[in-house]
């Protein structure tokens, strides 16, 4: 059977009508696919090719990475590393919050806390990304990589982000960074910074921000579809920060950190020289690296609330009373105005000044100028502050930087306090109590000095008047305008000489040198150290003076506050040591801190002075000009007198291969031709 | 009686503007995909282009009355594959549309439309030219809409469409009165209607793509995202181009699978309104062709054959296109010739074959 009956109809056409129809049909379909082809290619490409450029360029910023931070022998102590952040784009007009508890399991983040994060920048511009997470994983990397299509609000932004030691190692100085906050950006000496810009908060970050930070450039990024960068149209280069040499030295920092141990309070060690800070320490310590990721509440409110204040740089900002450190200052006083050379005092535990008794720690007996010092007898200096009395005693403080900040390159700095009829006057309204000038006299009462200041003071004195400016940054660094802006910035005492008769600072850093010596009365003998030159000097002092009892008010403990100063060698000092133990009670544990600190140094300095033996293969020549001590003997009743005869040489130094044993070899002196008179060489090694 | 049947009359002029637009074809392909992982298919399409040469020639060689008298057969053994894939299929994107012959993956969805055009053609030529009574109008509905009802379930909206211009050509060729027509339109609307607020016989995503493009900006991540980019591939290429493999939108992978779907989008980016609008006119120019061959056949079979495929080319030309210039929703059919992808290509090929076959037997009697 035939299913096909067409088939038998073959004349059957269709008519040509309809193919006509169909053929106008497609003609018009076709147009209609023209029109809209030209409207638009030809009308509108302007305006699509414009959307174009949008869709795949992203200007994107390319962050300067900040300056490194080296010690003085150029050993890194802050670094950088590369960080991944992640921050959330508003712009797209899409409603992240149903995203929200995806994005909080994805990045490991609490869905509460990034709901209020999410709150705070409720009122930002929406052009404004907001960090949503720091220094994200591989892991959450990866998870933002492949929800690009669900969660687009999410981005990811390549930094260098800070890596401090972990310990806290010098975490005061070197101080730390944090986001700029609203306070800074209101602030006009701020205006280059801009919302979520790092800027250093503290310590050396905080100083030298505007070297460190370099100058952020920017990038016209291609992308695709996924916001995967294809190309770069433009760079414009960031310019990294400047790396800084401190001056403080790597091992005299860890020596000093170690000494401090995990006691409250301070150390300073500094070239009297120069002013150079070889280490600074400041108990309780914190991890600087807390602060470079986002610090979170819990952490900061600790900070904040512990009664040791860790974030408190205690080397330049505890205020305290010097107590009996403060002698040397007293004993400048007394012997520059004539009074302390001839001062003998008996030392009976005490004695009463305007009805009120003043004790001292021991029974010293007869006590005058040479061994007040070792003995640190009170009675001495209740006598002497009389003699002087507040006003010359507050005029010396103060010349030699009491009661002022030292201009130290940190922020921060505390002024300490210089008590003076003026003051109570101003302060108090009241007349001073004669019986203040004696507790005054041995650094009690009202007065209130920094570790850095005590550094800066006892260099000086130890260095015959010659003061200096701390510094934690070597200036040669600096262009001569930052250098200038750093002067007005950080005021203080700073550089100055003050004539002080050579008799009177001998005399004192003799009695300093006592100190330290093991010996009836001397109060350091724990500082002794076998074959190095220290002279040092305790302090004790009451917590419950002035203000001190408020600034210490919720201290666990009213044990006395300690300190120790000290300089070695005892003439023309390298090196000045000063220790706060807060609450230690016993002096002479903050003197045995010290002397470790003093110890590591000199020890370096030997081993260096070694170490230089073994590498030169040739004989290294060395010109050399030196002073040779004459003694004149004691004469007429006139004190034996030193002076000096200048020398010069001209020396080849044979330094064999293995010269473990330092098997050095010196051929010279030579005439140098500086008119100097030339010695024959004795043949001993310096 | 003995047929003269010479390759004399096979349509070169045809063959060679197919072949013309196969080649723009596979440079788009290798331009579109030259750093994506799909790098290399131009390869695979001039392979799939030369499989589809060769099956055209063999088709050509069988009688199409031949194949009409098979039709019963393809046409079950077509509704018997819909209904395995609905069963055995591969699940890819959600839907099953695909099924596994040995190594060879092939879609049904494609080849019924070829077994439908020659189904239907044969059922409008077996009325004898008679004018079309509702009877037949019912049973024409039949046929196209039990593979068409099949494939909407896999779900494949895009291909499901492809069959109505079938069924629309038919009727309209075979003699269907106006009177009979706007009764169809108006229950089609009707239908249409009741379909998208019932809301459970179109998914959410086929009814948010169905709307998108007339506002895109709605949702410029969601699915108003491909027309969006495809807008701004096409209006950036402006009158000239932007170059081969120079255009943004297509290399930076914001222009949505530019070797397939949007090829077209891709040219636009690229080759421009100059490059469009002679690519047009080529597919202007094959249409007109093929309805010159269905004029020219020798019987009313042949020429409704024909104009099958003019309907069914004509339809994936317009709403492909339409789609790229944002005339039309986005239902992934894809441009006959043009996008990448095997079945697409053979179905092309195999239903010129066809046309072929018609136009070397015009002079039979």
């Amino acid at each position: 059977m035939d299913l096909y009956s067409g088939r038998s109809d073959r004349h059957e056409k269709l008519s040509s009508v309809k193919l006509a129809v169909v053929q106008y049909g497609i003609l018009f379909l076709m147009l209609a696919l023209a029109a809209g082809l030209w409207r638009l290619q030809v009308l509108g490409a302007d305006n699509f090719r414009l959307l174009a450029e949008q869709n795949r360029i992203r200007k994107e910023p390319v962050l300067a990475a900040r300056g490194k931070l080296f010690d003085r022998y150029n050993r890194l102590i802050v670094d950088n590393y590369p960080s991944v952040s992640c921050f959330l784009v508003r712009e797209q007009g899409r409603n992240v919050d149903a995203d929200l508890p995806l994005i909080a399991r994805g990045l490991d983040l609490d869905l509460d806390q990034l709901r209020a994060t999410l709150h705070r920048f409720r009122s930002a511009p929406r052009y404004q990304p907001i960090p949503i997470k720091q220094d994200i994983t591989a892991d959450e990397q990866a998870f933002i990589a492949a929800h690009r299509n669900e969660l687009p609000e999410l981005e990811t932004v390549d930094e260098e982000r800070r890596l401090y030691p972990r310990d806290g190692f010098a975490a005061h100085l070197i101080g730390y960074v944090g986001e700029v906050s609203e306070e800074m950006l209101d602030d006009p000496r701020y205006a280059v910074y801009e919302p979520g810009d790092v800027v250093g908060k503290s310590g050396v970050e905080q100083t030298y921000d505007e070297l460190l930070r370099g100058q952020d450039g920017s990038r016209d990024v291609i992308v695709d579809s996924h916001g995967r960068e294809v190309g770069y149209l433009r760079t414009q280069h960031a310019i990294p920060g400047k790396d800084l040499r401190l001056t403080i030295d790597n091992d005299l920092q860890r020596a000093a950190e170690l000494a401090l141990g995990d006691r409250t309070g301070a150390i300073v060690a500094m070239d009297p020289r120069n002013g150079e800070i070889l280490a600074m320490v400041s108990r309780p310590s914190f991890d600087p690296n807390a602060f470079s990721i986002r610090i979170n509440r819990g952490e900061w409110n600790q900070l904040l609330t512990d009664p040791d204040h860790p974030l408190m740089n205690k080397a330049i900002q505890a205020q305290l009373a010097p107590g009996s450190t403060f002698k040397i200052l007293m004993s400048v006083a007394g012997l520059e105005e004539g009074i302390a050379q001839n001062l003998k005092v008996n030392c009976t535990g005490g004695a009463t000044f305007y009805g009120h008794y003043y004790h001292c720690d021991e029974r010293h007996g007869l006590v005058n100028i040479y061994n007040a010092i070792p003995y640190s007898c009170d009675t001495f200096y209740y006598t002497l502050a009389d003699k002087l009395g507040i006003d010359r005693i507050a005029r010396y403080a103060k010349e030699f930087g009491f009661g002022e900040k030292t201009g130290i390159d940190l922020p921060g700095e505390q002024p300490g306090l210089m008590p003076s009829e003026q003051w109570v006057m101003k302060y108090y309204h009241r007349r001073w109590y004669a019986g203040e000038t004696i507790s005054v006299g041995i650094g009690q009462g009202a007065i209130e000095a920094t570790p850095i200041q005590l550094a800066r003071i006892i260099s000086g004195i130890a260095s015959g008047g010659h003061m200096v400016r701390p510094h934690v940054v070597f200036p040669d660094q600096l262009s001569s305008d930052f250098r200038k802006a750093l002067l007005e910035n950080y005021p203080g005492s700073g550089e100055t000489y003050i004539p002080i008769d050579p008799q009177a600072w001998q005399i004192i850093t003799d009695g300093m040198a006592e100190v330290t010596q093991p010996g009836l009365y001397h109060t350091a003998g724990s500082a002794h150290l076998q074959g190095i030159d220290l002279a040092g000097k305790t302090g004790t002092a009451q917590v419950a003076s002035h203000e001190a009892l408020s600034h210490m008010a919720k201290s666990h403990s009213n044990n006395p506050n300690a300190w120790f100063v000290g300089v070695t060698p005892r003439r023309n000092p390298e090196l000045v040591v000063v220790v706060l133990w807060q609450n230690g009670e016993f002096s002479y544990y903050p003197a045995r801190i010290g002397a470790e600190v003093v110890a590591a140094y000199v020890d370096k300095q030997r081993r260096l002075a070694h170490n230089l033996s073994g590498t030169p293969k040739s004989p290294i020549e060395i010109g050399a000009v030196w002073s040779e001590p004459v003694v004149r003997e004691a004469k007429d009743g006139k004190p034996p007198q030193e002076s000096a005869r200048i020398r010069g040489g001209h020396f080849f130094v044979d330094l064999p291969q293995s010269s473990a044993g330092g098997a050095h070899r010196l051929v010279g002196p030579k005439d140098l031709g500086l008119g100097l008179p030339v010695e024959p060489w004795k043949g001993t090694h310096p | 009686m003995r047929r003269f049947l010479s390759f004399r009359d096979f349509d070169w002029a045809m063959l060679g503007m197919v072949l013309l637009l196969s080649l723009v074809s596979v440079f788009q392909i290798y331009s579109a995909t030259l750093h994506t992982r799909y790098a290399g298919f131009h390869i695979k399409q001039i392979f799939f282009i030369l499989a589809g040469i060769a099956a055209m020639f063999l088709i050509s060689k069988v009688d199409y009355h031949r194949l009409l008298d098979l039709v019963p057969w393809l046409y079950g053994a077509g509704l018997l594959a819909l209904v395995a894939v609905r069963l055995f299929g591969h699940r890819a994107l959600g839907a099953r549309r695909w099924i596994s012959v040995g190594h060879f993956q092939f879609q049904p969805s494609e080849w019924i439309k070829l077994i439908l055009i020659l189904a239907v053609a044969r059922f409008i030529a077996n009325l004898g030219g008679r004018r079309l009574f509702w009877s037949d109008i019912f049973r024409a509905f039949l046929l196209v809409g039990l593979p068409m009802i099949l494939v909407l379930l896999q779900p494949d909206m895009g291909t499901a469409l492809t069959y109505a211009p079938i069924l629309v050509a038919s009727l309209f060729l075979g003699g269907i009165n106006l009177r009979q027509s706007l009764i169809l339109i108006v229950c089609g609307s009707a239908l249409m209607v009741g379909v998208w607020s019932s809301g459970k016989i179109l998914k959410p995503y086929q009814k948010a793509r169905l709307t998108s493009f007339i506002n895109p900006d709605n949702d410029p991540r969601g699915s108003g995202y491909q027309i969006r980019q495809s807008l701004i591939a096409v209006g950036s290429g402006g009158i000239w181009g932007k170059g081969a493999a120079k255009g943004t939108q297509t290399q930076g992978d914001f222009l949505p699978i530019p070797h397939a779907d949007f090829i077209f989008a891709a040219l636009g980016e690229e080759h421009g309104f100059v490059g469009c609008f002679l690519t047009l006119l080529l597919y202007f120019s094959i249409l007109m062709r093929l309805i010159q061959n269905a004029q020219t056949a020798a019987d009313l079979p042949g020429s409704l054959i024909i104009m099958g495929v003019v309907a069914v080319l004509t339809f994936q030309i317009a709403v492909n296109v339409g789609m790229v210039i944002g005339f039309m929703p986005v239902t992934g059919i894809p441009l006959p010739l043009m996008s990448y992808g095997g079945s697409s290509v053979l179905f092309t090929f195999l239903a010129l074959g066809v046309v072929m076959n018609v136009r070397m037997r015009r002079f039979v009697n």
